[in-house]
């Protein structure tokens, strides 16, 4: 029955979303405590500044830690609402659809958030990556060969779907 | 590029120049464009100046008449080298900003454009164009929470009705849609969790309040719904409290995933074990431990050693095979009214149900097997499909820029280890890319891999036959000391077989990572897969051999070898050689490791301490556990002592890795290694024991001193009566014997099957191909279009700075590489 498929699949989403924001609200909570509250029935309008979520113990030694915090934020700046915060989470976990990930992955990876990888985006992946030990001429040569394998239109940057292109490519692409 | 736009974005043409005929500047450059291509073309052809409405049909003409001009167009540009001012124009800061616009309103900048039904997502994205924002939004283009997918740029100053209008489009667009592809596409959207909460309301709430308000729903669809809620909510609580969670969460940490893979590989073993043991219990061995059948008892001495040999006390139990009776339980009768022999009694009281502990064993083993056979080639090929790559790629070096980091790791030490390793990769890379391979000495390349190959493959048939005399001189031993009384030594010998075989299990993987390192690999992955490839060979000969001699020497003449019960005798061998593999495990762990540790760091002065043996370790989890399942028919707790096993293999790998290892310097393709690791769990292994136990259910005679098939011919005969037995007290399943002896003993039927799956995996094969060869075609047309739009780019671009030019009379207007 249509009706009973629905339902089976509402209640447990349900029941999931709210047993996973109790536990998301209390990382939150300790996050900050004296900003947020622990009752948000009001729905208040509080973020936490992008320091203290990069001071988490998930993110914290990530090299890309403020981009993934930027990306999920409203304001761009790194400042997490709850929503926000339960966002990232639910993204950067394991069972978030590859697709899902692929479109943040490609924000994240975006520095100057113009929708493409570019030679500078690319460059400073790179040197994030790999802390700065290759060699300019090392980092030039592996973004201009990067684009080039990966550039399917031509336009000498990476569009969504260059990137996506290849990351079905790529069965490591894990999280 | 910082132009607020105010466009509204449509992945189809005539929406998206409806919308550019909104903004006058570009619909002007778009006109100038065509004007100027008409007329600044002297040999162009007559078909290139009818391209004045943009439809989607004459998208395609112009596309087509585009290139053809493009081709000219770039033959000329090359004959005067421009093509600097070509890569000028295409420089962004130089774009002016009419030409901003129009590429702010291209296509492309909506993102990620994938779904299944297209029609469907499409209405989603055009119905969800604009989202209700808060708060202002003014460098929309800039803002960071990325408007993909076409939500981007949007305007505050829209109507809320049309906003909801939109919402209501999309929520009926996904009410039209089948519930799984409706939460598949919700799930994969990547607006923020609020408004698909909302959505998910909507799109979900109607149908809800329908049928909770209609009177018609019967009682029992209620129960069902009921039901279903109650076990999804315990499934998804059961989800979350996970087992290991925490530690797996440690150890992925700081280890990476490759590790991990091992740990999650033991788990989903755990989980095999858990399920063969609780329907094993529930069928097998509860109704036998509650009526227990009469045995002359036995004066052993109860020494510890029992726990190690399986003989003595336990050989009697319920722990294998000789313990179950051959007749039918009745569960009215009291065990000490049971007369010997024959159960209880056999009174025919029609209130009793009569449990037959022979069928049962036979189905219960067959059954089990069944199912795990196919949960196993299930998780196989989902496995399979995750890590399945349409084209090979070799050293992408893109690829490894995005996708080599593995952000499970959270421990700084472990980050830094993962940044060296990836920079490593990565100048290895280049300098492939660069120099090229050097070509070594092939003839003495081919001469070292022949010999490292042979000392292996020797190595390997010597240790299997060098088993076999072992196990043949050892039955000698066994047979002379069996004459004599029994002693503690003359037990402890029976020992010695499983000790040998552990012992060639761990020294020889030994040799073969020597013979490796001898021959220096060029490409880890390769050396991965030789080494896993030649463990693997040792571990499937050695228990063929071992196969060979308790199936083939040992069952068929028992009496030979001085066996009263030579199924139980098996079964005792196979838990012997379980516990011996634990005990060399442990003392592998803490002599190989944490001494290895200790003299490496303190004699050797070495700085790095051992890294964990990914493949080796879990090809030891495989060997265990292809003992087990072939221990299930003749010991039916086999699978408990494989789950103890595994539950203190979990805990001391765990601590040894967190005191003894560190992280691996190579890259490890965890999903492919998850895939391969489940594959052999499948192929040699599973295959293997399955086709064991037929071999000895069909052709083996069971001993007729014990267990539950003792005066059958066979073991399956069992199953075979019962279905005769059946015929004759109830006719109307007669038809079930007659499918049996139609499907399984006709030959004709298996031929027939086995050509249906040749012709499966023939089609599946073949649309593989065609998809490959349709992947390969799409490719080359996104390269044309690609092309087409630098063109139009530079066209445009090029328009618009001779439209600036004439204002300054002063400066000559210069030759435009895509004019004249």
């Amino acid at each position: 029955m249509k009706e009973d498929v629905k339902v089976k699949v509402l209640i447990p989403l349900l029941i999931f979303i709210i047993f996973l924001c109790s536990r998301l609200h209390g990382r939150y909570h300790e996050l900050a405590p004296h900003l947020v509250p622990m009752d948000y029935t009001n729905e208040p309008d509080v973020k936490i500044p992008l320091a203290l979520i990069v001071s988490m113990p998930e993110l914290n030694e990530n090299p890309f830690r403020n981009r993934i915090v930027e990306s999920f934020s409203e304001d761009g700046a790194g400042n997490l609402s709850f929503n926000d915060f339960v966002d990232m989470f639910s993204v950067l976990s394991e069972t978030a659809p590859r697709e899902l990930k692929a479109i943040y992955a490609f924000k994240i990876y975006d520095f100057n958030v113009d929708n493409f990888l570019c030679k500078e985006d690319l460059e400073k992946t790179l040197n994030k990556l790999t802390r700065e030990e290759l060699s300019p001429e090392e980092v030039t040569l592996v973004c201009e060969k990067a684009i080039e394998e990966a550039d399917l239109d031509g336009d000498s940057k990476l569009s969504f779907a260059d990137f996506e292109n290849m990351i079905t490519r790529a069965p490591d692409f894990l999280r | 590029m910082a132009n607020s736009v105010d466009f509204n974005l449509s992945p189809i043409m005539e929406l998206e120049l409806e919308s550019l005929r909104e903004d006058d500047t570009a619909q002007d450059s778009m006109c100038q464009l065509i004007r100027v291509t008409g007329t600044g073309l002297e040999s162009g052809s007559p078909e290139t100046l009818e391209m004045e409405v943009l439809t989607t049909e004459g998208r395609d003409r112009m596309a087509s008449q585009m290139s053809d001009v493009r081709e000219r167009a770039d033959e000329r540009r090359l004959q005067r080298s421009e093509e600097s001012m070509q890569t000028d124009l295409l420089v962004r800061n130089r774009w002016s900003a009419a030409t901003l616009r129009v590429l702010s309103s291209m296509p492309s900048r909506s993102v990620g454009q994938q779904s299944r039904l297209e029609i469907i997502s499409q209405c989603n994205i055009r119905s969800t164009q604009l989202r209700r924002y808060h708060r202002q939004n003014q460098d929309v283009s800039l803002s960071s929470r990325p408007r993909i997918r076409g939500y981007g740029i949007e305007a505050d100053s829209e109507d809320v009705c049309e906003e909801e209008t939109k919402r209501q489009e999309l929520v009926i667009n996904l009410q039209s849609l089948s519930a799984g592809d409706r939460v598949r596409m919700m799930r994969a959207t990547p607006l923020s969790l609020a408004e698909k909460t909302k959505l998910r309301k909507l799109a979900f709430s109607d149908k809800v309040g329908q049928s909770l308000l209609s009177s018609q729903v019967p009682c029992c669809s209620l129960l069902k719904r009921a039901l279903y809620h109650v076990l999804f909510g315990c499934l998804f609580i059961l989800s979350s409290l996970q087992l290991w969670q925490v530690a797996l969460k440690r150890l992925g940490g700081r280890f990476g995933t490759g590790v991990l893979s091992y740990f999650l590989f033991l788990r989903t073993l755990l989980l095999f074990n858990v399920f063969l043991f609780l329907i094993n219990s529930l069928f097998l061995v509860l109704p036998q431990a509650i009526h227990p059948p009469l045995h002359t008892p036995s004066s052993h001495r109860v020494t510890g050693l029992e726990l190690f040999t399986g003989t003595g006390y336990l050989s009697n139990s319920l722990m294998f095979y000789g313990y179950y009776t051959n007749s039918t339980i009745n569960t009215s009768c009291r065990p000490d009214e049971a007369t010997a022999g024959t159960g209880c009694g056999t009174t025919s009281d029609p209130h009793m149900m009569a449990y037959n502990i022979p069928l049962a064993y036979f189905f219960t083993i067959g059954i089990t097997f069944f199912i795990t056979g196919i949960v196993l080639v299930y998780s196989m090929s989902k496995s399979f499909g995750r890590s399945f790559r349409v084209f090979k790629s070799q050293g992408n070096l893109a690829i490894k820029v995005f996708s080599s980091w593995d952000f499970k790791v959270s421990k700084k030490m472990s980050v830094r280890l993962q940044s060296e390793n990836i920079t490593t990769q990565l100048k290895e890379l280049l300098s492939e890319v660069n120099g090229g391979e050097e070509e070594k000495g092939r003839l003495s390349g081919m001469a070292l891999h022949l010999l490292a190959w042979s000392i292996s493959l020797g190595s390997t048939f010597f240790c299997a036959l060098g088993i076999h005399c072992f196990a043949k001189h050892m039955h000698l031993r066994r047979l002379e000391d069996a004459e004599g009384e029994v002693s503690l030594v003359h037990e402890a010998r029976l020992l010695a077989l499983p000790g040998v075989v552990s012992c060639g299990n761990l020294l020889l993987p030994g040799l073969f990572n020597l013979v490796s390192w001898m021959e220096n690999y060029n490409s880890p992955i390769v050396r991965l897969y030789v080494s896993i490839f030649r463990n693997l060979l040792l571990k499937v000969s050695i228990l063929g051999v071992l196969c060979y001699h308790w199936l083939g020497k040992i069952a068929a003449e028992p009496e030979q070898h001085g066996l009263q019960c030579w199924e139980s005798f098996v079964g005792q061998e196979l838990y012997r050689f379980l516990l011996m593999d634990f005990i060399f495990t442990v003392l592998y762990t803490v002599f190989g490791e944490y001494i290895w540790k200790l003299f490496s760091q303190g004699v050797l002065r070495r700085r790095r301490k051992p890294v964990f043996d990914i493949a080796r370790n879990v090809l030891e989890l495989i060997y265990g556990q292809t003992l087990t399942w072939l221990g299930v028919l003749f010991t039916p707790l086999l699978p408990a002592v494989q789950i103890i096993k595994l539950l203190l293999l979990f805990y001391m790998k765990k601590s040894s890795l967190l005191v003894n290892c560190q992280a691996s310097r190579k890259l490890w393709r965890a999903s492919q290694m998850s895939t391969l690791f489940i594959s052999l769990l499948c192929f040699p292994s599973f295959l293997g024991t399955s086709v064991s136990v037929i071999y000895t259910m069909w052709t083996i005679k069971p001993s007729s001193g014990c267990g539950p098939f003792r005066n059958l011919p066979f073991m399956f005969h069992s199953g075979k009566q019962w279905a005769q037995e059946l015929k004759s007290t109830n006719p109307k399943l007669a038809w079930l014997n007659w499918v049996h002896s139609c499907l399984v003993e006709n030959p004709l039927f298996l031929f027939l099957m086995a050509g249906v799956f040749l012709m499966v995996i023939y089609v599946n094969t073949q649309v593989l191909d065609g998809q490959r060869k349709i992947i390969s075609l799409l490719q080359e047309q996104m390269e044309n279009e690609g092309k087409d739009k630098k063109f139009l780019i530079t066209r445009l671009q090029a328009i618009h700075e001779e439209r600036q030019r004439p204002l300054s009379p002063s400066s000559r207007p210069q030759p435009q590489g895509s004019e004249v």
